[in-house]
């Protein structure tokens, strides 16, 4: 959104003499503005370089290694749309990640057990494999939708910060997903119709889950710049007595809201089996971590009010970068979750003096 | 005598908070086109009386009338359809969103036709429509398209106020316009008071700086213990009469 003046700033100060402010300090607000966002960029790049050099030969920056990156961000991007979401209003989801692992547990389950007996599946038949793919993709959406209403209707109704909510309904839907498959895998791999047919094949160059992310995205974008929906979510995150006083409803909003983050994790839930063939909660422990890194880091507001969908896309990459090139580097990966951690934490540090600048 | 109905009138209004009695008797009358100033000590009545005006309290005795007509305002929302609006100390500004954001928000326009109807707002009409309301109010800012959180404390009044009256409004209720602000856009703001009601809309305004009451005010209404004292002209009073009253240091007949 760039600020189309009409006339010149100077001309007209007003009879009321409500002039406007000097011209170098919107300037010196831009350009705090203007790094304080590209830093995003500058960031992944020097890390995408470093890895390139530090890498063997032809061995990060090659064709099918970015694509690779690139399939497994599309899952971390959709979850970082519904957050972006969430953080505006000022609020946060911590349950994305398990409600993913549910919602690909209640949703392969689904796929399996329409697909054909257990006998046939254990032995990687699956006769009725659409019937079971088509059901089974609705049961993930659904299920995860399910969860973001949940979590939408405790915080507005029982009135409890959404840190706690989502941390419970965290918990159980790691639990309820490890109940369903015995707390390890689904018991066969989902049918390849999804894995091969989908989830491992390209499209004009690209991984199908990748247009998938890339569509939701461009949807996600359009929403949240362009309509009644991204208006409001901004409005409730930055005053939310003011909203309520504007007439907006709040809490309805609000619920909306967090039942959209679910419906995301849910749809990331079908992207996870269609790559991955199966699924186990310990692989999704620090999916949060990955989704809200990329959210601050994109430079949306953890006070609310203010975010940017495709600046939490690009920061989805971070996390994947790092882990894509620190096990090509052959260093152990878990340094990942250091450098997200204390990414997250320089990013909410920079937003914050942003904050402190505007208010001057 | 129909002509000199006051625009809103209310007469013998009471209202207890357990046994705190906030207002025992207030009686007040709001003409066209006058910015009239409540003024009072603390615990005075002043903020309940509003609040009463505003819809937020409901009186446990007496009534309103708008136009001669009893009303009963039973929340905010009925106020605001009575063209009462309110604009509060803390403003209710959405910081992040732009000045037109903020003039529309929850009435929003839309764009036409099916986009329209899934939700999509029509940006460009909200922004002149907001660029036409700035300039009728003779408030300069420099873009209604950026954040209301860079603009001065006088810019952001002036925003709310903008978004008080661009609505079918004829009574604006102020409670404290200036408090949070500097000399100089204090003056701004009581000049936008002026503009609005040389616009023909009615304005309560709750001050407790006289010399800007003085300033601006065309009538006053001085209330102490929950009592409404009297009204005077600006002209045919002083700031030492006023605080008299205040106090209680002078009696006034009722």
């Amino acid at each position: 959104m760039t600020a189309t003046v009409t006339e010149p700033p100077r001309t007209e100060p007003g009879a009321n003499g409500f002039a406007p402010p000097p011209e170098e300090q919107t300037r010196r607000q831009q350009v705090v503005y203007l790094l304080s966002r590209s830093w995003l960029f500058l960031f992944l790049l020097l890390l995408v370089l470093y890895f390139w050099l530090a890498s063997p030969p032809s061995t990060f920056l090659t064709g099918s290694n970015v694509a690779q990156i690139a399939l497994t961000t599309s899952e971390v991007v959709l979850l970082a749309i519904g957050e972006t979401f969430v953080i505006t209003t000022a609020g946060i989801d911590l349950s994305i990640g398990a409600v993913l692992f549910f919602s690909g547990v209640a949703g392969g389950e689904v796929m399996l057990k329409l697909s054909g007996t257990s006998a046939q599946t254990l032995a990687g038949q699956y006769p009725h494999a659409w019937r079971g793919i088509a059901l089974g993709v609705v049961v993930c959406i659904l299920a995860g939708g399910a969860w973001g209403l949940l979590n939408g209707l405790v915080i507005t109704r029982m009135k409890l910060p959404p840190i706690i909510v989502t941390l419970g309904t965290m918990a159980m839907a790691f639990g309820f997903g490890d109940l369903i498959d015995g707390g390890s895998y689904l018991p066969a791999p989902v049918p390849p119709g999804l894995t091969h047919g989908f989830g491992a094949s390209k499209f004009l160059g690209l991984y199908y889950p990748i247009w998938v992310a890339l569509v939701v995205l461009v949807v996600a974008h359009t929403v949240y710049q362009h309509t009644r929906f991204g208006r409001y979510t901004a409005a409730v995150g930055s005053n939310e007595e003011g909203s309520r006083r504007a007439g907006i409803s709040v809490d309805r909003h609000i619920v909306k809201v967090y039942a959209l983050c679910g419906l995301m994790a849910g749809t990331a839930a079908v992207l996870d089996l269609a790559i991955f063939t199966n699924t186990t909660s310990v692989a999704h422990q620090t999916d949060n971590l990955s989704a809200i890194s990329a959210v601050v880091i994109g430079g949306t507001s953890v006070f609310g009010g203010f975010g940017t969908i495709l600046l939490s896309a690009v920061g989805a990459f971070i996390p994947t970068v790092l882990q894509n090139g620190l096990v090509i580097q052959d260093v152990q990966p878990f340094w990942q979750e250091v450098v997200v951690g204390a990414t997250i934490v320089v990013a909410v540090y920079i937003d914050q003096l942003r904050r402190r600048r505007m208010n001057r | 005598m129909a002509t000199t109905t006051p625009l809103l009138e209310a007469v013998g209004i009471q209202k207890h908070f357990g046994r705190v009695v906030a207002l025992r008797d207030a009686n007040f009358a709001l003409e066209r086109s006058e910015v009239h100033a409540l003024v009072g000590d603390n615990g005075a009545g002043k903020s309940t009386l509003i609040k009463i005006i505003s819809g937020v309290y409901s009186p446990d005795a007496g009534a309103l009338e708008l136009d001669g007509e009893r009303v009963t305002i039973g929340n905010p929302r009925e106020a605001r359809e009575l063209g009462i609006e309110t604009v509060y100390q803390d403003l209710a500004l959405a910081d992040h969103l732009d000045a037109a954001a903020n003039l529309f928000l929850g009435r929003e326009l839309y764009l036409g036709g099916l986009l329209g109807r899934i939700g999509f707002l029509d940006k460009s009409a909200m922004r002149s429509r907001a660029e036409d309301e700035m300039r009728r109010l003779k408030i300069g800012i420099q873009s209604v398209d950026q954040p209301v959180l860079g603009l001065s404390g006088g810019q952001r009044q002036a925003v709310a106020v903008a978004r008080a009256i661009a609505w079918g409004t004829r009574i604006v209720i102020m409670d404290e316009p200036t408090a949070a602000l500097g000399v100089r856009e204090s003056g701004m703001v009581l000049e936008l008071i002026r503009e609005v009601r040389n616009q023909g809309l009615a304005i309560i305004m709750i001050s407790h700086n006289l010399p800007e009451v003085f300033a601006v005010a065309d009538r006053i209404t001085v209330l102490r213990l929950g009592r409404t004292i009297t009204t005077l002209r600006r002209e045919e009073t002083t700031l030492e009469e006023i605080v008299g009253m205040m106090t209680g240091a002078l009696e006034v007949a009722a």
